[in-house]
């Protein structure tokens, strides 16, 4: 056979992969081949492959259980990982974790996006030598995520599963898309809790894409199956600049298709929960609005959408879901949201309707005081344009996490039912006057309280606010989208740099 | 049997749903007063009220079942 000859049956059979046994294994589990996801994924004809003929002196590993290359999605050049699990089930060998670093560094070198496909049974323990403890071993991985996070995008999707260590790419990636029912992550697998900790549990409780896109919040997107998953994994890119100096791509202009009058959807009343998501549909590109994080802490709504045709990213207060109260995961999921816009020039606005955040002993042991302090660190970080909206309440350090006056927004806009203050009337009259209330007789006290709260009210009164220049306007709620249309454009150029220094000390 | 749950520490305001009613998906099934808002607690699935375990004015820690519906 002639080299040529040679190379023809070679490419033929690395790019089959494994073992029929293997292939019919994932049929079982209605996942598809990785190069039938690439085919789906990429623009035809784009792709160019590296180190395809990594080990192929070794029949049993073709490619070493990983496809890495170049391709184009919509005519945009990314970099690609994937694992193919026909192959030692995807696990990293020698030169797996290899081709995984240099991929990166591509990425990083022509700064462009890189899409982690996943399918892997983790580590080869009778390979460790070779890819766990060295220098551009598996730790180069995580090292060069946390190096390339905010320069280029990083999309982590989990076709199948990233157990123990493998578990921090998804976890060192902007936004991770789990396919529900084959993805999962976990330090130990089930087999080894049982082992080392006695716990008894299954794959899906343990580390399923349901579990970690509702409760733990390392998943974003709970995809129906893997078609959906690379729908996704398109649309994300919709929003993403190639890169940290890039702008995110615009799109022609459409009028909400949401509800109206926007007015309309806001009751009058404080304490009343009304539909965030309507609010958002009737101000926002009809069909633009792309949510993150959905199934975690939904009482804090995060995603992007267009305004005018322009992407920016929305963190609004959700009053239908647990009145809208910001908890610990809430913050967390509002930091690395705005975290996020802020690294890819993302213009950021907030909607706020937020009575503060949570009280009481429960959230005081689960440390609400210093994730709050995150999401507060991460709304004054943020250097994107940025523009506050106080659709109806703003309260204590609500106001705060939602980017008021104080942290820098280009604008603090007042809807007319807004209302901004260390507390509401009820809870603030009980607070000042409690002493008094407790000394009046019984019969007098329901109209002392009202007479205060309606005093309380007076004095926090958004008009006074407006004058006393605490708000930059006060828009009714009709006009907000013409007005936030010309105040980002407005804000389109700004360059600002927050402080220099090493590093902020976090609150996390 | 389905338990409704305490979406967040409160006092329970009100329990629009007798026992013995039947609910949709989505319906309340007690309305909590927490952080001054009305918090709705709404049916995990359609069904009947099998049972309610809480009283009106009645303190309630975040995950506690408020009710069953089968």
């Amino acid at each position: 056979m002639g080299q040529t000859e040679r190379l023809r049956a070679e490419v033929e059979r690395i790019a089959a992969g494994g073992p029929p046994q293997y292939h019919e294994k994932l049929r079982q589990q209605g996942k598809m081949f990785v190069r039938e996801r690439l085919a789906k994924l990429l623009d035809p004809g784009s792709f160019v492959e590296d180190g395809m003929l990594a080990r192929c002196e070794d029949p049993d590993l073709p490619a070493d259980a990983v496809v890495t290359g170049i391709g184009r999605i919509n005519g945009r050049t990314v970099c690609i990982m994937a694992s193919d699990a026909t192959v030692k089930a995807g696990s990293w060998g020698a030169r797996t974790v290899e081709k995984i670093v240099r991929i990166q560094e591509q990425a990083l070198k022509f700064n462009i996006p890189i899409l982690y496909l996943v399918d892997s049974a983790g580590g080869r323990i009778t390979e460790q030598v070779e890819m766990f403890p060295g220098r551009r071993h598996a730790g180069r991985i995580f090292y060069n995520q946390v190096k390339m996070s905010g320069r280029v995008p990083q999309v982590c999707v989990l076709f199948g599963p990233s157990p123990a260590g493998a578990a921090y790419l998804p976890a060192l990636s902007d936004v991770v898309i789990m396919v529900d029912g084959n993805a999962s992550a976990y330090l130990g697998s089930p087999r080894m809790a049982e082992m080392v900790i006695g716990e008894k549990v299954d794959h899906e409780t343990m580390g399923g894409a349901r579990m970690h896109c509702s409760v733990s919040g390392l998943g974003d997107f709970l995809a129906a199956s893997e078609d959906e998953a690379i729908e996704l994994m398109k649309r994300y890119l919709s929003y993403m600049p190639d890169n940290w100096k890039g702008l995110p791509p615009a799109a022609p202009p459409r009028e909400p298709k949401g509800p109206a009058p926007l007015s309309a959807v806001v009751p009058p009343d404080q304490n009343t929960p009304f539909n965030m998501y309507r609010f958002i549909e009737g101000l926002v590109d009809a069909d633009s609005f792309f949510e993150i994080k959905k199934e975690y802490a939904p009482e804090l709504i995060t995603g992007f959408a267009r305004l005018g045709g322009q992407v920016i990213g929305i963190v609004a207060n959700q009053p239908a879901v647990k009145g809208g109260v910001l908890f610990v995961d809430s913050a967390d999921k509002g930091a690395r949201f705005i975290w996020l816009c802020n690294a890819y020039n993302i213009p950021l606005l907030f909607l706020a309707d937020v009575p503060g955040f949570m009280i009481g002993s429960r959230v005081e042991r689960q440390g609400i005081i210093r994730h709050g302090a995150k999401m507060i660190c991460a709304v004054s970080e943020a250097t994107v344009p940025k523009i506050s909206v106080i659709v109806r309440k703003a309260y204590g350090a609500g106001l705060y996490a939602m980017a008021g006056p104080a942290f820098e927004p280009d604008a603090c806009i007042a809807l007319p039912t807004a209302q901004i203050a260390i507390m509401g009337p009820e809870a603030a009259v009980n607070a000042v006057y409690y002493n008094k209330i407790q000394e009046l007789p019984e019969d007098e006290r329901p109209s002392f309280v009202a007479a205060k709260r309606a005093e309380y009210a007076a004095d926090i009164d958004i008009f006074r606010l407006a004058s006393e220049l605490i708000v930059d306007a006060v828009v009714d709620a009709d006009s907000l989208r013409a007005e936030l249309i010309r105040r980002f454009a407005a804000a389109a150029g700004k360059a600002v740099t927050f402080t220099e220094r090493r590093c902020p000390v976090y609150p996390v | 049997m389905t338990p409704v749950t305490a979406p967040m520490t409160g006092i329970v305001y009100q329990l629009p749903a007798a026992v013995g009613s039947s609910v949709a998906e989505g319906d309340s099934v007690a309305i909590l007063e927490s952080m001054k808002m009305h918090v709705p607690v709404p049916a995990p699935k359609a069904g009947r009220i099998k049972e309610i375990r809480v009283q009106e004015g009645e303190f309630v820690e975040e995950g506690a079942i408020l009710a069953f519906i089968e």
